[in-house]
Order: structure tokens, then C-alpha cells, then sequence
């Protein structure tokens, strides 16, 4: 019934007059200049809730970076632009494992990285080797970490870990999901044991002025509902 | 005690009684004889167990003086002890006069040397505990015991210990326990994580376990089994006494009661003894024969209403059971409606309000109500006033479940229980007429005996640590003498106890934060004490489902506040309602509840806001089916009902009818074989199933079939099931596809279906990630409360269905994930009573192809577009919404 993953040819949506590609796995591709952006990995999530106590599953981390791994299979980006909070705390590199690390450190053989600081990680950390940066401008576009509020344009964020409910022929369904106007975008969070929040809440409506959508994940493609017509949780 | 007038000695199964008559104390023939009682002979069977040191279950019907033999013994012998104290110590002090007059110094420890002494040990008086599923039944029993202890003059003091005993006594009763407490499974498990279990236990003499039949049947049994393992640990030679309804397997319950030992394979079978107390008259039971045309596919019996009006009218107290909270609100509403008379009838169910429930159980004490409108919520517990008859709406579906409710009319034993059923469609008149014929012959299906949970066994080995460091060869030796987990293997403890300690995680990433650790001398304890306080607010196997509170506000203030809620209104407090509930509906929707017609207005944190609405019909919510499915016993009941026309002359004339056109143009399903209709209907093609399996595994059935379809290119849309049958509609034509050799029904129905299909299905469903959820926090992995703050269900849900998913992508056989599927054989997907039925049928499929409809799939067909359309279909609806808003927008 569904078809193949990537059979499904990419459609672009504009933002502030660039052309992307927002890819079903929760990731942003912006292929005429080699960028791939993906937010809030949250690496070493489960370890973190370990050391109080409450032993969650240890392969978020490896569950996170197939994920990405398969994104740069896919686009075979020059540049990877992670948004901030890409480690869960500062002293996740004590804790992931060493065949995590290794996987980390192949993904960034033969590309680029730029670590914008988040607020879980705020300072470098050696885990990410690459460029740190507050936010950064590439054409049109400018990629921070989190959402500045009032009027801006071509921003690309994260930190905020959208989902939208819709309810459809009596089920519920709760999906990550980008948020845009096209002038904002606030990626969905890519870390496996990342929770949500609402495109309806405050904190999301509050940045965009009038109308916005949600592109909600799917298994093949996104799929593109407009925000009113979302529900809250 | 609910021994009420001057019972008749009733006969027993065993003599002994008669023998042992004179081992009841003087002092309490006398107190039976000033009340006009004789001694039943099940209360002097119990008593003459106890003196032989024997565990006993005992099996009465309501009404038998059930709670006063189960504490008589106890009372006897704290009676005798306290005498005899009294006579010892005016024995010794008449030694010690005698002796002081001839002038020698007394020979008592006292006046030995201080430097020798040995203080003797502290022996705490704790003698019997009693635990009931409900702290209500705790409460009342305690105010019933005051009677004969105050009328024999006893010197004993009773106690109660729930969630609801205030902290100061609690931690008073720990120091200075009564001679009986009465509580819960919970607060067992509590005492017993606490440092102070080997002293307060130490003089326990016997536990007394009420509504035993109830309380074994799910993982609260599973925790209270090894909760009296550790009991008897602590109190060698501890008698346990079980209370129960009759039950189909009492061995079960025999063996629950008394330590087993799995380890001597020649030992012989450990079991409780067994009294049971005959029942008194025949209950006085009957099907409703309603004059009105017999609905196809309803469930709300309204066509009957009138004559169920008239019943209570016509009796003095009606208690009025549904299946279903929201059948119970409906019926509420539609009898008031036709309430000329102004009966007093009420409404009772577990999500109203307590205060509301209160109230209802007061007045219905008092003799204040006709009629009381209620759900499961009054199957089990107190006596509440002169209940007469019982109307049942709608299918029994189970007969033991029935007998119980039957019960509840009239507790006293010499008169029969007033009883008439009600069905609601078609279907259900032959489920009445044998589950008529079940309790006839006193036929039992409560639920097979359970196999000990692993996620209750993690909760106890961290409560067990938290009491004090044990080694665990012992600690697997007394597991294993707790009935449910006999059979526990070497292998499944150990890792239960890895659970614990790490996660049980193939990649050991976390032995440095582990909670418990091994000492040098290899005991495990716990790392911290914050662990021990992190286990006492999370004890418990009771997961309820998300609740979310009802509150009244004005329509307009709420509208105006929308979904971001700034602005409180503090309206009345109506009850709770299940988030699953609210989750399909959209701000305006009206319901009903409380008795009320509400609009849905908006959800603020866990509080969902509603005002009245002036709306006549309610947006009802799609019949969410009976709590209970068909039992096996009853459906077995059903098949050779269908199969036998002779037996048919006992059924109404329009059922009658039904099944005899039935007959003629299709066929009827066999005792033992799976009749499967195809046909065609309005451009659909159907395929009609009758396993008669009940709701729950017709589900799991149905998308499982819709799967195979789809792999078979059939194109289905959709299923739908209900208790009996399940139709699965698709585009393609099924019986063509059968003709033609596409499609084989020996195939479609194969047993290899719960093998990757079944995998595949529960890594996406929703009712699997409920039950992980469930396993989780009882497990421990999640924290239902922080110290000083409850966490809402609402994240719990959250991040249990992303822990679930990244665990079995990574570690699908970690010991949470066995312990979900072995929950949901059983529970949400009843998956082993659907791979019981595929047994049952292989090589028995009875294809019927069809140029039309058959009259006897009309009630599940029926059934379509009143339900969601079945399976997973997310991806499928996304798609849709989007169309949707595309079309919408192009106007």
C-alpha cells in the first residue's frame, strides 16, 4: 500500500526564497548548496536518566545516529548543520559508548560539521569535532538554535521539538512535524527519545504572526496540514 | 456480620463439623445463642482447620456468615490467649504470695542476675491480617467486627490501614501494631519493604484474604502471592484463609494459599483444605420477554425499557447492571425520561466522582432508591441495604461473573436472589439463554489461573532489597513458593534481578548507576536510600488508565479562554474520564455524563472543561464494548445453541425466525467448526467470520486477516467485530478469488498468522504500547510519582511509546517486552484465546459463498461506520486530512 521510502520524489517548499526539501526521517535538505540540517539529537538521552536512577534503554544514541546516518546516504551533504542540543548533558561523552563514538566520527569523514550551540550544550565539547557557532548565514538563510521571537526572515531553528495532532475518522494522530510560514522553519527534534510539543501551544503559534503549517512525518513522505487545523493535546 | 434472622444449620461437606461443634469456646455459643444464631457448619469447619494448623479456602455464597468464619478462629484463639495470660500471671502471682509467706525469695527471671540475662525476644501481637481488594470492604469490616468484640467483651483491637490512614498512624502502627489489621495488597508490599517487617510480622498467626476469587485473577494477586511468600518467610507455620465466590478450579485457589515446592519434585501437592458452604435456594432467574421488535445490532436494550421501568417499580430495591460506563449513562437518561412515577433511581460507575458515589451508596443503605443504575463498580464489596432484585442489561458474558451479580440481590441465604436478564439484540438472547442454562447447572468460567508476572516480580525483588539485603538463592527459593510463580525459572529471576539492578541491558552500560549491588558478602541491597523512598511511591500494580478530571464551567467564559486555558473558572467537579476518550474528540462535541448532556469546550493541562449543552442527541461516543468478552465457557454455550434447532423452541419467535432463514440461506456455524460467509452488498464484497471468541481477540483477528488480504491483493478497506463475528469489506471479490484459487481459506485462517504477521502488527499498535506502558511503571522503569510531585499519565504515555520503540528495534527480547506480550496474550489483544480458536478450526473451515447478505451477519455489518475503521491506517488518514484541507482550500 505504502510506497518504497524514497520512491516518492522530494517536494520543495520555499523559505524566504530557498528551495528545500524537508525529508519524512525529520531532517532539513537544501540541495542546490550541499546543506543537510537536522536539530536536537539529544545524544545520550537515556544514559543521563540512568545516572538518577531510571535505566532507559542505552541505544538512543546508535537509534539517533542510524537516522542520520540515512539522511547522508540520501543527500550526501557537503555541510551538516545540527541546530543545538545535540548532546542531552555536557558529561555525555563520559558516558556514550566507544562504538557510538566511532560511528559519530566515521559520519564526518569527507563533510563538514557546524555544532550550533544549545542549550543543553551550550560550550564545544571535544564528543563533536568540527566548527562551533552561535548561529550561522548562508545565503537567505540563517540557522540558530532557538527561535528568535518577532519578525524574521529565512530562519531556520530548532530547540523547540514540534508535533501536531490531528483527528481524523476518530483516530488521533500525533506526528513530529516541521513548522513553517515560509519565512520560519522550526525543524522536529531527531533524537529517538526526544518528547514534543505541541504546534498549538503558545511557545510555537506565539513565533509565527498569522498562518503556518505543519508537515507532519510519515513513513514515505511529510504530509502538509495547515496549523488551524491541528489540534491541542 | 452479614449473618442475618435465625439461619438454619446448613449442611456442609464435611462432618467434622459435627464433631468439632464443641470446640467453639462457651463464651461464644453463648453470644451466638443471645443473637438467635447457630453456628454454621463452614464456620465450625474453619475453626477446627485452624486448630490443626491447616490453611483452608473457603467457598460460600454471599449471605453465609463468609467474614465471620474467616475471623472466628482468630477471635477464639485470641480469646483463649488472653484468658490464659490472665490466668498465668494470677497463677504466678499467687506463687509468689505463697512463696513470700514462707519466707523464700521467688524463682522468677526477674530476680535473676541482670549480667546473664537474655532480653527475651520482641515479639510483636500482630496476630491476623485481613486484605481486601477494597479499602472500602476494609473499612466496613472493621465497623462490623466491633460488635461481637465489644458484645463478648474481647480484649482485641482492630485496626484498618489504607491509603486514606493518616501518616502519623501509620508510623504508630509500625511500633505498635493492633492484634488485626485490615488493608490492602498495597500496603503489605509497603510494610514489607520497610526495616520494620521481620519485627511487626514476627507473631503472625494467619492472614484472611476476602473476594479471593477476584483478587487472584490479575497482577495485584501476583504481588500479594509474594508478598504472603515472604510472610510465611517471616512467620513459619502462617495459616492463610481464604474468602471466595464459587469458582471453576478451586485447586488453583487452594494452592495459592499455602507455600508450594517446586524444588521436591516428590513432594506432595501443596493445597490449601477446602470447606464449602452450600448455597441456599435456587436463584430466581429469567430472561426478559419483551413484546417489542428485537433490535438487530443495539447494545442499549432500549426497545425494553418500559417493561425494565416497570421491574423496578414493581420491587423494592433494583440494582440495574451494564457493561459499559457509557451504557450506564445512556440507560440513566432514557429512564428518567420515562420517570412519571418520580422514582428515586440513581446512577453509579467508576468514573463518577467518589463524593457522588458516597452519596448513592448512603441513600441506597438507607432504603432511599428504587433503583440504582451501576457497572462493575457494585460487583464486588459491602452490603448496601435491601437490594431485591437485579436486572442485567444486555449479555452476561460470563456465567461465574453472573452468578456473582445475582448475589447481590437478597443476602440472605434461605430466599432465592431475584435475577432477569435483559438482552439487547439478537445475539445476545442466545447468550442469555446459556448463560440461563450455565447457572442452572452451576457451570463456573472464571479466569484459568495466571503465570506470575515478570514486572510485579522486578517491584517485589526492589521492595525486598529495600527491606534488607538478601541473598538470591533465598530470595528465588521463596519466590517460587508463591503459587503464580512456581514455575519461574532460574533464568527469568535472575534477569528480573539484572532488571533491577541495570535495566537488564544486552550492552551493559550501566553498572556504575546501578540501584541495587552486590555486597562482598554477595547479598544484594540498595544503593541508596533514595531508592528505597523512589520504591515506596511507586508500589502497586494498579496502572490506571489516564484520567482526566471533568469540570463544569460556563460555555462562554470557556470558549473565549480556547485550548491555551490563562484563565481559570472554577466550575463543579463532575468526575473523570479516560484520556483515550477525549482524545477523538474536538472542542463542541457534546457527550454525555454525570446524567448530563455536555459540550466539550476545551482541555487544560489534566482537566477537561464542559458546559451544559441544550443539544437533545449527544455526539455519543462509539460503543466501546462490554469491559468483559464472551467467556469461552458461555460461547461454547452459544455454538451448541446454534447447532441444535430442536433446543431452539426456548428462544423467542423472532430469534427463532432469524436462525431458521439463517438456516435456509446460508448455514449455521457448527459446534466445533468456523463458518465463513463471502458474498457481495451495494458494490462491497464481505467476508463474514463466526469464531464467537469475543471482542477482543475478534480484533486482534481482524487485523491480522486485513494484513493477509492486502498481501494477497484482495484491496480490504477495513473490518469490524463485536463479540461474535467479524466482517472484513473489501474492494475485490473474495468468493471469486476463492472460486478461482487465489485465495485459500485454510491459508488466510492459518495458525502462522501469530508468528511475523502478529510482530509486525504489534510493533505499530497502539493497545500493545498501552501495555508496555503498564508493565513499565509497574516495573519500574518508569516513575508513576516524584517525592512531592505526581508525574500526569499524560508524559508517562509520551515517553514510554519512544522507549518502547527504540527497545524493540534494538532489544525485542528484553524481559519488559516478554512481559508485555505475555500481557497481551492475555489482555488488550487476547491473543491465546484467538491462537486457541485457529487450533480449534484448522482443517474446519465451512466457506459458505452468498449471492446476498446472511441474516446472521446483519448484527456485525451493522456494526460499520458505527466504529472506526479498523487497523493501524495512520499513514492512510494522514494522507486523507491533507486532501481534505487541499479540497477546502481550492473551495
Amino acid at each position: 500500500m505504502l510506497a518504497r521510502a524514497d520512491s516518492v520524489p522530494p517536494s520543495f517548499v520555499g523559505l524566504a526564497g530557498a528551495e528545500l526539501v524537508l525529508d519524512r526521517r525529520g531532517a532539513l535538505a537544501w540541495p542546490e548548496r550541499g546543506v543537510l540540517a537536522v536539530a536536537d539529537l539529544h545524544l545520550e538521552k537515556a544514559s543521563a536518566f540512568a545516572r538518577r536512577g531510571q535505566m532507559l534503554p542505552p541505544y538512543d544514541s546508535a537509534d539517533t545516529l542510524a537516522r542520520l546516518e540515512a539522511l547522508i546516504a540520501r543527500w550526501a551533504p557537503a555541510l551538516v548543520i545540527a541546530l543545538g542540543d545535540t548532546l542531552h548533558d555536557r558529561w555525555a561523552q563520559e558516558r556514550i559508548a566507544p562504538q557510538t563514538r566511532d560511528r559519530l566520527a566515521a559520519l564526518q569523514r569527507g563533510r563538514s560539521f557546524i555544532w550550533i550551540a544549545g542549550n543543553h550544550d551550550p560550550e564545544p565539547n571535544a564528543l563533536l569535532e568540527g566548527e562551533w557557532a552561535r548561529e550561522i548565514r548562508i545565503g537567505p538563510l540563517t540557522f540558530r538554535h532557538e527561535p528568535l521571537p518577532g519578525e524574521v526572515t529565512g530562519e531556520v531553528a530548532g530547540h523547540l521539538h514540534p508535533v501536531a495532532r490531528l483527528v481524523q475518522r476518530g483516530h488521533s494522530i500525533r506526528r513530529r512535524c516541521f513548522a513553517t510560514d515560509g519565512m520560519r522553519m522550526v525543524l522536529p527534534a531527531l533524537g529517538s527519545l526526544t518528547g514534543g510539543l505541541n504546534v498549538r501551544h503558545p511557545a510555537v503559534s506565539g513565533l509565527f504572526g498569522g498562518r503556518y503549517e505543519a508537515h507532519m512525518l510519515g513513513t514515505a513522505r511529510t504530509y502538509r496540514i495547515a496549523a488551524d487545523a491541528c489540534l491541542g493535546d | 456480620m452479614a449473618q442475618r434472622g435465625n439461619a438454619p444449620y446448613l449442611p456442609c461437606v464435611s462432618t467434622l463439623a459435627h464433631r468439632r461443634a464443641h470446640a467453639l469456646p462457651k463464651l461464644f455459643q453463648d453470644w451466638f445463642a443471645t443473637r438467635g444464631w447457630t453456628p454454621r457448619a463452614h464456620q465450625l469447619d474453619l475453626l477446627a482447620s485452624a486448630r490443626a494448623g491447616r490453611s483452608t479456602l473457603l467457598i460460600a455464597p454471599t449471605g453465609a456468615g463468609k467474614t465471620l468464619a474467616g475471623f472466628l478462629p482468630t477471635l477464639v484463639e485470641l480469646s483463649e490467649a488472653r484468658s490464659a495470660d490472665v490466668r498465668a500471671r494470677a497463677k504466678a502471682e499467687k506463687r509468689r504470695l505463697a512463696e513470700a509467706a514462707d519466707g523464700k525469695p521467688g524463682l522468677s527471671l526477674a530476680s535473676l542476675p541482670l549480667a546473664g540475662r537474655v532480653p527475651p525476644p520482641r515479639q510483636s501481637p500482630l496476630h491476623t491480617l485481613y486484605i481486601s481488594p477494597l479499602k472500602a470492604l476494609a473499612v466496613d469490616i472493621a465497623r462490623n467486627l466491633e460488635a461481637p468484640i465489644a458484645e463478648m467483651g474481647l480484649p482485641i483491637r482492630v485496626e484498618t490501614r489504607t491509603g486514606d490512614t493518616p501518616a502519623s498512624r501509620r508510623q504508630r502502627q509500625r511500633r505498635d501494631p493492633p492484634d488485626i489489621l485490615l488493608t490492602t495488597p498495597e500496603q503489605i508490599a509497603l510494610l514489607l519493604a520497610s526495616k520494620d517487617a521481620d519485627y511487626l510480622f514476627s507473631g503472625l498467626k494467619r492472614v484472611v484474604l476476602d473476594e479471593l476469587h477476584a483478587l487472584v485473577t490479575s497482577k495485584r494477586g501476583d504481588l500479594l502471592a509474594l508478598a504472603l511468600a515472604r510472610l510465611r518467610a517471616i512467620a513459619p507455620g502462617l495459616q492463610g484463609v481464604g474468602l471466595s465466590a464459587t469458582v471453576a478450579e478451586p485447586d488453583d485457589l487452594r494452592r495459592y494459599l499455602v507455600g508450594q515446592h517446586p524444588g521436591e519434585p516428590d513432594a506432595e501437592e501443596a493445597l490449601a483444605d477446602l470447606v464449602i458452604a452450600k448455597g441456599g435456594a435456587a436463584p430466581d432467574l429469567s430472561m426478559l420477554e419483551s413484546l417489542a421488535v428485537m433490535p438487530w445490532a443495539s447494545h442499549t436494550a432500549l426497545h425494553a425499557l418500559p417493561e425494565v421501568y416497570a421491574l423496578i417499580a414493581a420491587h423494592k430495591t433494583t440494582l440495574v447492571f451494564v457493561n459499559t460506563r457509557w451504557q450506564a449513562e445512556f440507560l440513566f437518561q432514557e429512564l428518567w425520561r420515562m420517570n412519571d412515577l418520580n422514582l428515586p433511581i440513581a446512577l453509579h460507575h467508576g468514573s463518577l466522582d467518589v463524593e457522588q458515589r458516597r452519596r448513592v451508596e448512603a441513600a441506597m443503605a438507607a432504603g432511599k432508591l428504587k433503583g440504582v443504575v451501576c457497572t462493575s463498580s457494585l460487583d464486588l464489596g459491602i452490603d448496601w441495604g435491601d437490594v431485591d432484585q437485579v436486572v442485567n442489561i444486555g449479555a452476561p458474558k460470563g456465567s461465574s461473573r453472573l452468578m456473582q451479580r445475582i448475589g447481590r440481590a437478597n443476602h440472605r441465604l434461605d430466599e432465592p436472589s431475584k435475577a432477569v436478564l435483559v438482552p439487547a439484540n439478537r445475539f445476545e438472547v442466545l447468550e442469555c439463554r446459556a448463560a440461563l442454562e450455565a447457572v442452572k447447572a452451576g457451570g463456573q468460567d472464571t479466569p484459568p489461573e495466571r503465570t506470575g508476572a515478570l514486572d510485579v516480580l522486578a517491584q517485589h525483588i526492589l521492595g525486598m532489597a529495600c527491606a534488607a539485603p538478601f541473598s538470591a538463592d533465598a530470595l528465588y527459593d521463596e519466590v517460587r513458593s508463591a503459587a503464580p510463580y512456581r514455575a519461574l525459572s532460574r533464568a527469568d529471576f535472575d534477569a528480573s534481578v539484572d532488571f533491577v539492578a541495570t535495566g537488564g541491558y544486552a550492552l551493559r552500560a550501566y553498572e556504575r548507576f546501578a540501584k541495587i549491588r552486590k555486597t562482598k558478602e554477595g547479598l544484594w541491597r540498595v544503593s541508596n536510600p533514595m531508592i528505597a523512598q523512589t520504591y515506596r511511591m511507586n508500589v502497586g500494580t494498579i496502572v490506571e488508565a489516564t484520567m482526566l478530571k471533568v469540570r463544569l464551567v460556563s460555555a462562554r467564559g470557556a470558549s473565549k479562554s480556547g485550548v491555551a486555558g490563562r484563565v481559570r473558572f472554577g466550575g463543579r467537579m463532575l468526575g473523570e474520564v479516560e484520556e483515550y476518550f477525549v482524545e477523538t474528540m474536538v472542542p463542541g462535541d457534546t457527550f454525555v455524563f454525570a446524567g448530563e448532556i455536555l459540550r466539550y469546550e476545551a482541555m487544560v493541562e489534566d482537566e477537561v472543561y464542559v458546559s451544559r449543552s441544550t443539544a437533545t442527541s449527544p455526539r455519543v461516543p462509539a460503543y466501546a464494548g462490554g469491559k468483559f468478552p464472551l467467556s469461552t465457557f458461555l460461547a461454547a454455550g452459544v455454538r451448541a445453541l446454534l447447532a441444535a434447532p430442536e433446543r431452539w423452541k426456548t428462544l423467542p419467535s423472532q430469534v427463532r425466525d432469524w436462525l431458521n432463514l439463517q438456516r435456509q440461506r446460508s448455514r449455521l456455524p457448527g459446534r466445533f467448526d468456523l463458518l465463513v460467509e463471502t458474498f457481495e452488498n451495494r458494490g462491497r464484497h464481505y467476508l463474514v467470520a463466526y469464531p464467537f471468541e469475543g471482542r477482543l481477540a475478534h480484533q486482534t483477528l481482524g487485523m491480522l486477516l486485513t494484513r493477509r488480504l492486502e498481501r494477497a491483493g484482495l484491496n480490504p478497506l477495513g473490518f469490524v467485530a463485536n463479540d461474535y463475528a467479524l466482517a472484513v469489506y473489501a474492494v475485490s471479490d473474495m468468493s471469486l478469488a476463492v472460486k478461482q484459487g487465489r485465495l485459500s481459506l485454510d491459508d488466510l485462517f492459518d495458525q502462522d498468522m501469530l508468528g511475523d504477521d502478529l510482530e509486525a502488527w504489534l510493533a505499530e499498535s497502539a493497545l500493545m504500547k498501552r501495555t508496555f506502558r503498564y508493565c513499565a511503571v509497574i516495573a519500574g522503569l518508569i516513575e508513576r510519582r516524584f517525592p512531592g510531585k505526581e508525574k500526569t499519565g499524560r508524559q508517562v504515555t509520551f515517553s514510554t511509546d519512544l522507549i518502547y520503540d527504540v527497545l524493540r528495534r534494538h532489544q525485542s527480547d528484553h524481559i519488559l517486552l516478554r512481559a508485555a506480550r505475555a500481557d497481551a496474550a492475555t489482555g488488550l489483544l487476547d491473543v491465546r484465546r484467538l491462537g486457541d480458536m485457529l487450533a480449534r478450526i484448522k482443517g474446519r473451515i465451512a466457506h459458505q459463498p452468498l449471492a446476498h447478505v446472511s441474516p446472521l451477519s446483519v448484527p456485525v455489518l451493522l456494526e460499520i461506520g458505527r466504529e472506526s475503521v479498523g487497523g493501524d491506517a495512520s499513514e492512510a488518514l494522514l494522507a486523507e486530512a491533507e486532501e481534505d484541507l487541499v479540497r477546502e482550500a481550492m473551495g
